[in-house]
This record gives C-alpha cells, structure tokens and sequence, in this order.
C-alpha cells in the first residue's frame, strides 16, 4: 500500500478488490501494534426515549465528531444465512426515503463528512465522521438518520450488491490468508454462530432475497437493540439532541436473545489444505477468552508476553529473530461476546512448516507449564502501562474504545481501572489462567498452502 | 449556488482562518540534521520520526531492495546495543515503534509518553551512525524479507500483476524496480553492500528529525542538538537523475496466474508536483482523480461500478508527492459477463468526457468540500501529521506545501483539469496490464491427519 500524504481522497469503496502494488514495505505488519487497548476518558452514559443507549465523551481542539450506531447484529446473527448480516450492512447507503445512491453520496460528500457501514462477527454499525459547524453536521446527520431508519432495499441495488458480494467471495479463494482463517474459524467453533466467514459463502449468499434483509434489518435495527456513540466537539445538549434524532424513527422492537455458549473442541485438531501458494499459513488455536472474562487481564498480559507484544515477545524472538523463519509471528485473544479465538500465527516457506510449527508448539508448551519470568512481567507492564495515554490519542481510537466498553457493557470506568488491573496481574495468575485456559491436547492446527517439499524461491 | 455558498461558509471556519493551530518549527544543526515540530497538546503523547533521503528509487540494478534490507537490519544492534535491545528499551518506555521503506524515503518511528523523548533520540542517534552489520544476523533477516516477498507479493496476484506492470510502463526510471526487490537481487546482498548502503546515506545531513505531539519545539531543539549534534556529516554524492525517457506509444501486456477474478490496470505518465511544467498542473490532476474516484458520489463508482455496472470495483490514483515524475492509474475488476477490454473502454470513455466537457460545478465542489474537512480531520492523528511532514522534505518538496495544499486545490478550475487531462491522458503514454486468470492448480483439496473435532 502506497501511502498517500496529501491525498484527499476518500478511499470509501465498500468492497474494493484492487490495492496498489506494495510499495511501503513495513519491518513489521501493522497489525501487531493495534492490539486491544484502553483509554481513560470521561464516559457519559444515558438512554434514549425509547431505551436506546448513549455512551459520549466530549473532546475539544478539533470541530469534528466521530458518531456511531451499533446494533447486536453481526454475522453472529446470519441463522444458516451466512452473509446476510453483511449484506444488509452494505445495503444501507445504496437508497435511503427519496434518495438514491448517488445523492446519498453527494449529501455527505458535499459537506465533507465521511459515512460508513460494517459488520463484524458481534456487531453491525453505521459510522459518521462529520464537522461540527451546524449547517454541515446537520446535513449530515439527517443523512444518517434516513438511512438508519428509511432504508430503501430496492431490488435493483439489491441485484447489484449481491453481485458484488459474491465476486468478493469468489476473489477470497486465490487469498491463502484468508482461505486458512476461514478453515481456523471453522475447526475452532464448527456450527456455532462464530464458526462461519462474516462475508458468506458463494452457496449462501446466492440464495438470498432481498427480503431476506429486510426482515434481518426489521428485526435487529430496533431501538431496544441500538447504542449510540458520540466522541467530539459537541456539547452534553447537542449529543443529547443528535442521539435522539439518530434512533427516535425506529421503533422499539426487543433485544435478541444472547448467542449461545461456545462448545468447546473435545481434543486437538489438525488440518493442511493444499494451496498453490509459495508459502504455507499456519494457525493453531482454540476458543479463549471472552468480554466480561474474570481471567481477561491476566490473560491479556500473558499473551502480551507470549505474542502480543509487537517486535518484542517470545514468538517473535524464536520465530522471528532467531532463526528468520517468518515476516510475521505472533498470538491474540479476540475476546468476544463468548470466547472469541486465542490463535497463535505465523506463514513461512512450505518446506520449512514443519520445523516452524515445531517451534510454535514448543514456544507454547514451555509458557503454558512455566509461565512468564518476573522480569518479563515487569517488562510487559511497562510497555502496557506506560504506552497506556498513546492508545486513545485520536478521536477515532478513543470513540472505538468507547464503543467496545458500550457494546459489551463493560462498567464505564474501564479505561480508569485498566492500569490498575494491569498492575494486579502476577507471575502466577499468569501461569494459573493459561493452564486453565489454553490446552495444547484442544488445539486446532490449519495449514495451508503447498506441498512440504522445497518451494520455488 | 447553494453548495458554492456552503463551501465559502466552510471557507471561514475558524479552524482554517489562520495557521496559529498548525504552525511548524523548524530548525537545523550544525551538522545538517533538519529538525521539524509540530505542537499538538491535545493528548501527553508524541511521535518521533528520522526520515532518511534513500529508497528503492535511488537503488542501481543487481542490488534493488537493499534500503528496505537495510531497514530491517537496523533493529541488529550497535556499539552501544546488541541486537533487539532497541526495541526491548522502547518496549520498556511505552513505546511502540515500526519502520517503513518507500520509493523515496527510508522512515523510523516511536511513539511514547511526551516526556520520553530522550529515550527515542538517544537510540535514533545512535544507529544513525554506529551501526553494526553483522554477517550472522543478516543471514536470518534474508529469510525473514524473503517470507515478507512471499506475503505481500509472490502469494498475491494483484500485487505480482503491479510489479510486472512497473516493470514494463517504465523503461528506465527506477520506478520500475518494486520497493522490496526483485527475488535474484534479495538473494545476494551480502554484508559490504549493506555497509556500502548505510555509509553512503545514513548521515545527519541526509535526514530529517520531525516530532509532533505534547512538546516545546525549544525542549525539542535543545534535546536534538545534545544527541545529534555529535554526530557527524557525510560527503553526500549526488544521485543520478535516471530521468525516464518519453514514451513513444501504448504499452500493453497480459498477466497469466492463478487467479479467480480478471483485473485491469492502466497508467499515463504524468508529472508529479516536482517535475510539473506548472505548479497548478499537478494539483489539477489531483482534482482530476477526485473528479474520478473521490468518493462514492465520484464518477468511476456512480457511473461504472452502479450505472453502468461493468465493474465490481475500480479506482483513480495520483500521488502527486513523488520524487520522480509518476503514472496516473486506474484500475477495475470487471462484473461477472463482462471483460478487461469492456472495462478499458469504459475507462477510456470517462477520459474522453474530461477532456471534452468542463466538470460539473457542484462535483468541483464536492472534492474541494472533502479536501477542507479532511485537513481537519487528518490534524486528530500526530502520527499522520508527522508523516506529511517528513514525506514532503523527504521528496524535496517543502514541508510548506503541506500549509499551501488546501488553498492550491481550492484555485483548480474546471478549464485546468480539461487541460491536464488533454495534455497528459493520452494514448501514447498509456501503458495497460490484463490479468488472466489460470485456474488454480489442484483446486483446494483438504487432506485431514486428525479428523478437526469440536
């Protein structure tokens, strides 16, 4: 990916295939340093008339806000109808009352504001980055409100979407990347609401009816089922103004049903996928921790430790540093509404899997049965703790943040007691919670990619 | 009239009516070093960046790709630090740091607590010059930028299409070699080419120091001129212009892998602000692209991707930051029934439109709406303020630029982008890349040892 200092240009495609060529080449994947953080803000909280709830954080120095409306309806909640979720999502924008496309495009775009819509397996949302300066930010927001509440879910977008959507699918197959968290995903939770790819699939998605949204749209798009978040310049009044004209068209409606408890996996599990690629993924996890875990931080921390730590954790010394076996090597907790994935990665030349899975597996094994030293505690402590103002520096990560805490309602001082509970950890809350939790006998192993003999170079 | 109003209005924001909020501090070294700050005081936190006037574009043949190696091997210790220990103490400080290599810039980074600053320009100053290359250490950091070509590049047919597109649009600009390198190349570095690299560019007076964040840029200066100051300049040989040579008429080549779905690119060859015949040139076609791809309301979306649905997805991109003279590319993935060659029609008929017709008034209007808010919205992050900063006196332009954009853009008219696209989206310096996909060997067979078991 080029980085484009002085562009302009909004880069909003919803499903856009192409990317330029590598032309920035990172010593690391960026990835590695946006793992989950915290932020210690002042979080207002309220509901709305009809119940909906309000979370906002007032920020000054810039006249611009970051709003969001999230619904209890990722891909979670797609029944056997995998992809509808997101399909609804990417509906939204397409008409909206009297607009089309087009004009729900230039209504934005004329005031410089930004809108988007996505899913992700928990959650589905629309998102407003606008002005603040009122004949701007009110040209927006009542844009957004008739797209939230008047969605038009025309046949003709519809058609058009869907085709979309289903070359998307069908572009995934030559993604190794992708192919193998499909399998991951897969082998971690089977049938469960977490086991299928949030896109779809090419059988599923064909399938669908354009009623099919709607009645997915009419049953989770409802107040009841809504929360609002607003991070930026405006005043407690304006917020309070905004979030009811937001969600006040909708109607009531109820709250789903939680999802199900995860099944866990009986015994380990190993796959290899034949793919005709240069290099082989590796994933190797089970299903770990969840939002509201009593274990979270000690988990948190451990990992931090393990793989989560960036260009400094024991898989990227043994993976990485000491024997050059691949680009990117690492572990994450996904804490989900239910346990999301513990997944432990790396992708490196197809001849060489064996002995980088060897050292994975034995990485693993030797901080499950010893746990971390206490000098590497103090180490990650300091790196947690002490890059803990660096995390909600922006308006956009301090308004995500917000979000995870309202979602999953976690209890608004969050951010003010995430130090302290960071500090609380110890060598041997470590060690208790990764025995407990993590178990090498339940892991689930995909490979994928060539065969295991020398690749081309 | 309505939206000319509106962007006049937006015109007067307070936020745009003086420089006071964005002002840069700018001061250089005795030895070269030029040190840039921006104040944010929103959040206790900074960025520091080194920015070093080297990349792939600066790279000879038979060693492309070794600024980034050497990118990599600058985490591998010093006198002072054995290998990794950069990164342990930035770790232990809060910090969260990375690197990152380009055509024409070579960049590292921390972010930490304001109050750490010191900790950065200690270590930053210490492998500007000091250095340890070490023939073990390279040996596995080989393998690990060959895994990073595999996954960005080898394992990925868009991505290996544009490197072969490069490759053949120029025929001698270095634009042509991709920024990682080409795998025959990769495999040879040895520990005197790196060394020959990192002596010839890694001095103070061949960098730029930028921090933004919660800083006084007199702290900042005082703490620049005890770390860096010490250090000491190189004799800097010029670079050779490799200036490109004109085209002389379409360029088209056809792309076969594995692969699901066909793609197109395109590019002319275009000036870039730096090379421009005029300046007004290059922001021109940057209204261009937004005229094209600025958004969902923009032309290539509403028109071909909706209207006339020959697209699942395309784009328009100009970068007009670049050293060296750059293309303007287009790029598209055709809808199911339809082709590559549909598509370059379709494409081709957009250029046509500019190039008879002025743009619309309110289209005009829209991009520069976008450019005004996002020159707020781009001031919440340091780090992408840093990034600006360090790019544009990277290339050789002015960090100034980055004041003058909003208002350069805002003078573009509609005769001047009919101009430009007249002038320089023309067939003779097009070149087109098809992919055509082969189908992907085997398919995807699962061969289970242990049946996966919930």
């Amino acid at each position: 990916m080029r980085i484009r200092p002085l562009s302009f240009i909004p880069k909003g495609h919803k499903f856009r295939l192409s990317r330029q060529a590598a032309q920035l080449s990172f010593i690391l994947l960026a990835w590695f340093f946006c793992s989950p953080a915290e932020a210690a803000a002042k979080i207002e909280y309220w509901q709305t008339a009809q119940g909906s709830r309000v979370y906002y954080v007032h920020t000054e120095g810039l006249p611009m806000v970051d709003i969001q409306v999230a619904f209890d309806a990722g891909s979670a909640r797609d029944g056997y109808q995998f992809g509808l979720s997101a399909l609804t999502s990417g509906l939204l924008d397409t008409g909206a009352g009297q607009w089309n496309a087009d004009q729900i495009a230039q209504r934005f775009e004329s005031v410089g504001a930004q809108f988007g819509s996505s899913i992700s397996i928990d959650m589905a949302s629309v998102s407003l980055r606008t002005l603040t300066d009122k004949p701007l930010f009110d040209k927006a927001l009542e844009t957004m409100q008739v797209i939230l509440t008047n969605p038009s879910f025309n046949e003709a977008d519809f058609q058009r979407e869907k085709n979309r959507t289903l070359a998307g699918l069908k572009q995934q197959e030559e993604s190794p990347a992708e192919l193998a968290s499909i399998a991951y995903y897969k082998a971690l939770y089977g049938d469960h609401p977490y086991g299928h790819p949030a896109s779809g699939e090419i059988v599923t998605v064909s399938g669908f009816e354009v009623s099919d949204l709607r009645s997915f749209y009419q049953k989770y798009y409802v107040a009841a089922n809504a929360m609002v978040v607003i991070v930026g310049d405006l005043s407690r009044q304006q917020a309070e103004r905004a979030a009811e004209t937001l969600v006040s068209g909708l109607p009531v409606g109820q709250k789903p049903e939680p999802l199900p408890e995860v099944v866990m996996p009986v015994k380990a599990g190993k796959q290899h996928i034949d793919f005709p690629s240069t290099q082989t993924h590796v994933l190797v996890g089970m299903p770990g921790s969840y939002r509201k875990d009593p274990d979270y931080f000690a988990l948190y921390v451990g990992n931090h430790i393990l793989g989560g730590g960036g260009l400094v954790s024991k898989l990227f010394e043994e993976v990485r540093e000491k024997r050059g076996l691949a680009y990117s090597a690492g572990s994450s907790f996904a804490p989900m509404f239910r346990k999301g994935p513990f997944t432990v990665s790396l992708q490196t030349r197809n001849d060489q899997t064996g002995q980088a899975l060897d050292v994975l597996n034995k990485t693993l094994a030797d901080f499950i049965a010893q746990g971390p030293t206490e000098a590497e505690l103090i180490a990650a402590k300091k790196n947690i703790t002490g890059g803990f103002a660096m995390r909600f520096d922006t308006n956009k990560e301090l308004a995500s943040y917000v979000s995870m805490i309202g979602f999953y309602d976690m209890p608004l001082d969050y951010l003010d007691t995430f130090q302290q509970n960071v500090e609380k950890v110890t060598t041997a809350s470590i060690k208790d919670a990764f025995k407990r939790r993590v178990d090498p006998q339940l892991m689930q192993t995909i490979t994928l990619g060539g065969s295991d003999k020398k690749s081309e170079q | 009239m309505n939206k000319r109003l509106l962007c006049a209005a937006l015109l007067w924001l307070p936020v745009f009516a003086g420089s006071a909020a964005t002002k840069v501090s700018e001061h250089v070294l005795g030895n070269g070093l030029k040190v840039l700050v921006k104040e944010d005081h929103r959040s206790p936190v900074a960025v520091s960046q080194v920015w070093y006037k080297v990349g792939s574009s600066y790279e000879p043949g038979g060693i492309t790709g070794i600024s980034h190696m050497l990118e990599h091997m600058m985490f591998k210790g010093t006198d002072k630090h054995a290998a990794g220990e950069f990164s342990r103490i930035i770790a232990e400080n809060g910090g969260d740091e990375n690197a990152f290599t380009g055509t024409d810039y070579t960049a590292y980074f921390q972010t930490m607590e304001a109050s750490r600053l010191a900790v950065s320009f200690e270590l930053e100053a210490d492998r500007m010059r000091n250095l340890h290359l070490l023939a073990d250490e390279l040996k596995k950091e080989l393998q690990v930028v060959t895994e990073e070509r595999r996954m960005r590049t080898d394992d990925n047919p868009q991505a290996k299409m544009q490197e072969h597109f490069n490759a053949m649009a120029y025929t001698n600009s270095p634009y042509k070699n991709p920024v990682i390198g080409w795998p025959s190349d990769i495999e040879n570095y040895n520990v005197e080419d790196l060394q020959a690299w990192y002596q010839r560019w890694y001095a103070p007076n061949n960098a730029t120091l930028v921090v933004v964040g919660d800083v006084q840029p007199k702290a900042v200066f005082a703490l620049a001129e005890k770390y860096f100051a010490p250090l000491k300049p190189s004799e800097l040989k010029p670079l050779k212009p490799q200036a490109e040579v004109e085209q002389l008429g379409v360029r088209k080549m056809t792309i076969k892998l594995p692969a699901k779905l066909p793609y197109l690119v395109m590019g002319y060859k275009v000036p870039v602000l730096k090379t421009a015949q005029h300046e007004w040139e290059a922001y021109a076609l940057e209204v261009l692209a937004g005229v094209l791809d600025g958004g969902g309301s923009a032309r290539l979306e509403s028109g071909l991707v909706r209207g006339k649905q020959i697209a699942v997805s395309v784009g328009a991109s100009y970068s007009l930051t670049s050293r060296l003279p750059e293309m303007f590319t287009l790029e598209a993935t055709p809808g199911e029934g339809k082709t590559v060659w549909n598509l370059e029609s379709a494409l081709k008929d957009e250029i046509a439109k500019l190039q008879i017709n002025l743009v619309e008034d309110d289209e005009l209007q829209r991009i520069k709406a976008q450019v005004l808010a996002k020159a707020v919205y781009e001031r919440d992050s340091n780090f992408y303020q840093a990034m600006q900063l360090g790019m544009l006196e990277t290339v050789g332009l002015s960090w100034k630029v980055v004041d003058e954009y909003v208002e350069k853009v805002n003078q573009v008219s509609a005769e001047q982008v009919r101009d430009v696209a007249r002038k320089y989206l023309i067939e003779d310096k097009l070149s087109v890349a098809y992919l055509e996909p082969l189908s992907i060997t085997g398919n995807i067979t699962e061969t289970t040892t242990t049946k996966g078991v919930r």
